[in-house]
């Protein structure tokens, strides 16, 4: 996947709910049309990420397994 | 812009569990966009309370004596085992990353969620405004609650 993030978020290793509420944090400092790159190993992640987007909605713009752990792009919306 | 969700949750148990499950949701909604609030009464105040002993009166003061310690020293639900328990499930949780209840109250407090707090469990248990955390934005009754969740889209009692 070939997406460039602007900004990284390290959850590997982190559980439920830290990836949601950092990822919260994270896009509130970020404008529209950012794009946020989350490192997650968490299993429950995987179904909470895409969620927490359709929720929000702020575009979820897919993943990409590295090594041992996941990369989640999401699009702050407008 | 459109008026945002609300979300209330009352916290009326002061297990280590229960206070875990109510911090967890109070992030995720929190996270999610709700304008979140906790509702603390009763056993949940040990979740807001600084831990120092309270109480004026006699009575007060052995409340205050057997519930002291604030959110390092909540029992379990189930398995406490006389205080044994908590420290083996914490020990569980940090092994497996999992966040513990001081991470996770800073993580709401960080993400906007109010904490309210019940003023006739105040009066009851002899607990002052300056045995609970700063953050605690007010102390309120039933009214305030009620009239918050008819028209939160969420609520919950734990």
């Amino acid at each position: 996947m070939d997406i460039k993030a602007d900004v990284v978020q390290d959850s590997i290793g982190q559980m439920c709910p830290m990836p949601i509420a950092n990822l919260a944090k994270n896009m509130r400092n970020m404008k529209a049309e950012q794009i946020l790159e989350i490192q997650a190993d968490d299993e429950g992640a995987h179904a909470d990420i895409r969620a927490w987007c359709e929720q929000t909605g702020n575009p979820f713009l897919g993943e990409e397994k590295t090594g041992d752990y996941f990369k989640y792009f999401v699009k702050k919306g407008a | 812009m459109a008026e945002k969700k609300t979300a209330s949750i009352v916290l009326f148990s002061g297990e280590f569990d229960k206070v875990f499950a109510a911090f967890t949701i109070a992030i995720g909604a929190a996270s999610a966009g709700y304008e979140t609030s906790l509702f603390v009464t009763f056993w949940g105040y040990k979740a807001i309370q600084k831990g120092n002993l309270t109480g004026t009166g006699f009575l007060g003061r052995m409340i205050g004596l057997m519930n002291r310690g604030g959110l390092d020293r909540l029992a379990t639900t189930r398995f406490n085992f006389g205080g044994i328990g908590p420290l083996l499930f914490k020990k569980m949780m940090k092994d497996k990353g999992v966040a513990l209840l001081p991470e996770l109250r800073q993580t709401a407090i960080d993400l906007g969620v109010h904490f309210l707090a019940c003023k006739t469990t105040m009066d009851t248990l002899e607990i002052k405004r300056e045995d609970l955390i700063d953050e605690v934005e007010d102390i309120v009754g039933v009214a305030t609650l009620i009239k918050a969740s008819q028209n939160s889209d969420l609520t919950h009692f734990i």
